[in-house]
This record gives C-alpha cells, sequence and structure tokens, in this order.
C-alpha cells in the first residue's frame, strides 16, 4: 500500500497530479482510490487529494499515515508533515516554500516547480514537474509508464501539450541516479 | 475488461443512463451534486430530459409525472434536501410507481455538514415519509456498485411499480476507482399497460392515483406486494460465517473497513466474520441463519452516533446474541479499533 496525500493553493495542479497517479496506477493493474478534501473550502485555498495505491482491496479512501506527501505550499507543509511516516518522503514546491526546516527523520526532494515551469513556458506545467520528482524519487512505476499516463490523461480531455515532457522530464532530471 | 476511473457520483449517473434513463429533476446539494452535473450535459446526449428544478418538492412530482408516462426517472439528494423527497416518495408508493431515488448521505440533523455519514439508516429503511410502507434500499459500497446497483435499481423498481433508494455517501459518492460500466440499454417508455399517455377519443381511459381508492382487495395487494419484496429481493455478502465467533454486520464504506478488520484479525488468529447488507430493505435476514454455534456475538459498525442498524440486527438474530456497536460521526471506522473491540467482547469485557 502507498499512500500519498497531494496538497497546494487551488490551481496548482494538485487534484489533477493525484488523478494522474491514479490513472497511471490501474494501468499497472493496482487498485487505487483518490479521494478529493471536502470541508468547508474557500477559493485561493487550500486543496488536496488522498491516493491510496495498492495490490489489494483498499478499505478507507481516506489517508491517515503518508508515504509520500506533494506539498506545493508553504500551509500544506504546516498542515501534513506530521502525519509523514519515519523514511517518508516529502516533495516539496521550493519555488514557494523556502528556508523551511523539515524533519530530519523523512527524506526530503525540493522541485522549483514553478520556477522549471516558467522556464519551459507551460506555467500551469508545475505539477506535472512534480510528478517527474516523483517518478524518480519513489520508482513506483517505471518512466514511460508515468509519460503515458500523463499523455493519456490529458488526451482523454482532448489536450495535447508537448511542454509537460519538457516540464516532466525536467522534474525527473533534478535526482541523481 | 475495460476499466475507466469514475468518480462514485458520476459512475451511478452514467449507469442510470445506460440502464435507459431519460428522466431526471432535482436539485443541487453537496456532496451529490455531480449527479446533476453530469447528468446536465449527458442527458443532452441521450436525447432525455434534465431538469434542475426550482427546490425538490418541484423535482420529486415532476419525477412521479414522467414515471406515471412510462418513463425510467431519477432524481437524487442529501441531508435537508433528501427530507424535502420524503412526501413525494409516499405519493410514489400510493400510486404504484417505479423510480429511483438517490440519497447520497451527509452528516448531521438540520443543516448538517458535507461529509460522509450512514445517518439516513432510519429514514430509508423505514419509510421517511408519512403512512404504511417501505421501500427497497441498495447499499453500494463501491464505485463499482454504485454503477452496479444503480442499474439493477431500475429493473426492480419497474418489476414492483415501487421506489427504489440507493444509500450512498460522500465518501463513495465524491472518490474515484476503477469501474466497468453497464451495457447500454433502451427502454420503451410505451411498453407498460399501465403509463398514461394522453387520452384519445374511443381508447381506454388510464389513470394514476392512489390504488387505495379504487382498488377493492388493497390489503391483501399490499400483504402480497411486501411479501413478495421481502423473499425475493434480499441481498448480502458474507464472509467466514462457517467459524466466526464474532460478526460484524456492516455495509457501505463502513463496511470496506470491516472487510480489512477480518483479515487482519483472522492473520492474528481471531475468528471474525463479516454480514454486509447489500439491501438495507429488505433487511437480509437469510443471512443471519448462516452463523454457527461458534458465534458468540455481533457488532454492527456504522458511521451514527446511535447504531441504527443494531435494531435490525436484533430482530434479524431474535436475541439469540449480545448485539453491540461501533459507531463514529465524522471519521471513517478504524480497522484497529474494530479489532480492539472484537478482542474485549471475545474476553466479555465491556466493549
Amino acid at each position: 500500500m502507498v499512500e500519498i496525500i497531494s496538497a497546494g493553493f487551488g490551481g496548482q495542479g494538485v487534484l489533477t497530479a493525484g488523478l494522474i497517479l491514479a490513472k497511471i496506477a490501474i494501468n499497472n493493474g493496482k487498485n487505487v482510490t483518490w479521494i478529493p478534501s471536502y470541508g468547508s473550502e474557500m477559493r485561493g485555498g487550500t486543496a488536496n487529494c488522498n491516493v491510496k495505491i495498492d495490490d489489494q482491496e483498499i478499505a478507507s479512501p481516506f489517508v491517515k499515515n503518508i508515504d509520500v506527501l506533494i506539498a506545493m505550499n508553504a500551509p500544506s507543509v504546516e498542515k501534513f508533515e506530521n502525519m509523514i511516516k519515519p523514511d517518508g518522503l516529502l516533495i516539496v514546491n521550493s519555488s514557494m516554500v523556502k528556508g523551511k526546516k523539515y524533519r530530519d527523520d523523512i527524506r526530503i526532494v525540493k522541485v522549483p516547480a514553478n520556477d522549471i515551469a516558467r522556464e519551459v513556458n507551460n506555467p500551469k506545467g508545475l505539477n506535472i514537474t512534480v510528478l517527474g520528482a516523483f517518478a524518480k524519487a519513489t520508482g513506483i512505476f517505471d518512466k514511460d509508464s508515468f509519460i503515458e499516463g500523463i499523455d493519456g490523461f490529458f488526451a482523454s480531455k482532448g489536450i495535447v501539450n508537448p511542454a509537460n515532457r519538457l516540464c516532466f522530464e525536467k522534474g525527473y532530471d533534478l535526482l541523481d541516479n | 475488461m475495460e476499466y475507466v476511473l469514475m468518480k462514485g457520483n458520476e459512475a451511478l449517473a452514467e449507469a442510470a443512463i445506460r440502464a435507459g434513463c431519460r428522466f431526471f429533476s432535482g436539485y443541487p446539494i453537496t456532496p451529490q451534486s455531480e449527479i446533476l452535473e453530469y447528468l446536465s450535459w449527458r442527458m443532452d446526449e441521450v436525447e432525455g430530459e434534465f431538469i434542475q428544478t426550482e427546490s425538490e418538492l418541484a423535482g420529486i412530482n415532476m419525477l412521479l409525472g414522467a414515471s406515471a408516462a412510462g418513463a425510467r426517472v431519477i432524481t437524487s439528494s442529501s441531508g435537508p434536501g433528501f427530507s424535502l423527497l420524503q412526501e413525494g416518495i409516499s405519493y410514489l408508493v400510493a400510486a404504484d410507481l417505479p423510480a429511483v431515488i438517490v440519497d447520497v448521505m451527509r452528516y448531521g440533523n438540520g443543516l448538517g455538514d458535507i461529509g460522509q455519514s450512514q445517518g439516513d439508516y432510519w429514514q430509508l429503511t423505514r419509510g421517511g415519509g408519512h403512512g404504511d410502507y417501505r421501500v427497497i434500499v441498495l447499499a453500494p459500497a463501491s464505485v463499482q456498485e454504485n454503477a452496479d446497483l444503480t442499474y439493477l435499481a431500475f429493473d426492480l423498481s419497474e418489476k414492483y411499480r415501487h421506489p427504489v433508494l440507493i444509500a450512498s455517501d460522500a465518501a463513495i459518492g465524491q472518490m474515484v476507482e476503477k469501474v466497468v460500466l453497464p451495457e447500454m440499454q433502451e427502454h420503451d417508455i410505451d411498453k407498460f399497460n399501465w403509463s398514461i399517455k394522453g387520452c384519445k377519443k374511443g381508447e381506454e381511459q388510464r389513470k394514476i392515483t392512489n390504488l387505495l381508492y379504487y382498488m377493492g382487495n388493497y390489503d391483501s395487494f399490499l400483504i402480497d406486494k411486501y411479501k413478495s419484496m421481502e423473499g425475493n429481493e434480499q441481498r448480502w455478502e458474507s464472509i467466514y460465517l462457517e467459524d466466526a465467533e464474532v460478526v460484524l454486520v456492516s455495509y457501505g464504506i463502513s463496511s470496506r473497513v470491516c472487510k480489512e478488520a477480518v483479515k487482519v484479525a483472522r492473520k492474528q488468529g481471531i475468528k471474525l466474520g463479516l454480514i454486509r447488507p447489500i439491501t438495507l430493505w429488505p433487511f437480509p435476514i437469510e443471512a443471519f441463519k448462516e452463523l454457527s454455534d461458534k458465534c458468540k456475538a455481533l457488532m454492527t459498525v456504522e458511521m451514527n452516533i446511535l447504531g441504527q442498524m443494531v435494531d435490525d440486527v436484533v430482530l434479524a438474530v431474535n436475541n439469540a446474541y449480545p448485539v453491540y456497536k461501533y459507531t463514529t460521526v465524522k471519521d471513517v471506522p478504524e480497522t484497529e479499533i474494530v479489532i480492539e473491540k472484537v478482542k474485549k467482547i471475545i474476553l466479555d469485557e465491556e466493549v
């Protein structure tokens, strides 16, 4: 079982990032649940989704102990860092979260997602950049299946955007082999 | 089989279309608004009618009209909106009309809140409106069952000329899982010998009104109708009843946790079993006949504080076993707590 929370401001694509992970998971024959945060959210406030991936049937869709936290802004780090399992992974958008001290019993991957997305002229692609880092850091599925999953997800919505691939690759290449 | 990823609410809406449903009238309310949102464009594609009404009251009454004309119809609501449908449901029952009505349960009394809940069990299973009725209630526990049971609901509703309710909840409605969608079928609006079409001169007049007013054998008609539903439509899933010392009884989102709890408990050598009612009414009393002489007690696990399903379990086992409950309000029940309570039951400690 891999338990993931993807969190950030509304508009940063955190729910989409979770849905793409769900898509990649079922393409790989896994069971998956995805559920959005569902409180009295406000425009411009934080949004998040819980994703669980498993070979077994999944009981509750709600994540209690996080394996991987994708945090696109500072409030998301504050809200969820404590729920990460020891040795878990925090992927943080370092374009927006700066000068922070993190727990020392978890692995931190910093992705300057806004900067990279802007660099390749694809400002909405920051979530895809983070998925690149996610793919490399977790190794949960192979790189090609991430690429197919991302392209397939957007193709099903009638969107073809080659710059997403650039974002993904740059995120992926941030980490050493 | 081709899997697609879908939200529970959307899978439910698509299954309705595939069951031949071509009429929706209702009003939005969280956490079921995706059903309206989806049907608002999907009904157009299949040349059905989608009406966002001025209130739930208008919605349920338009539904009655479309059902009287022979269409397959659906409406959906939650919380206070679902309460507003009750008068109309009573009228649908009175007029012997099919309809599928969805309650995506949210928690609380009054306005309550928008999170998942199983607090409408009594309202759903006892006949939430005035009068003397009960309706078939189907309780999905996954996005797949949201599709499958909605599809089935139309057939059952037509078979008995009786409303069928879907007892979903905010978690099942909001979550995305993989789902295999059912086959597309067409419904012939003119196939019934009872529906009204507008009376041309010389044709036999049909009317849709309360059966009570013109049916001579109304008592025996009702007795037979309910007996037939109770006899034929009990549905459930059970695991490990053959040797279970404690049996959980749970449906919907809570039953998923119970299934996990049974697996974990069995690994620890605890003989735990589960009955998952799929029909909340008729309550699957047949399932309880499978309990073995090793059974010591039962425990319902449900998302309401009163333990609303306990009554039905007590009746089903005819006081042969003690019935405990583990109830939660805002959070989905937890596997570890289920197992803790089961251990206490086995040791005869206070639960």
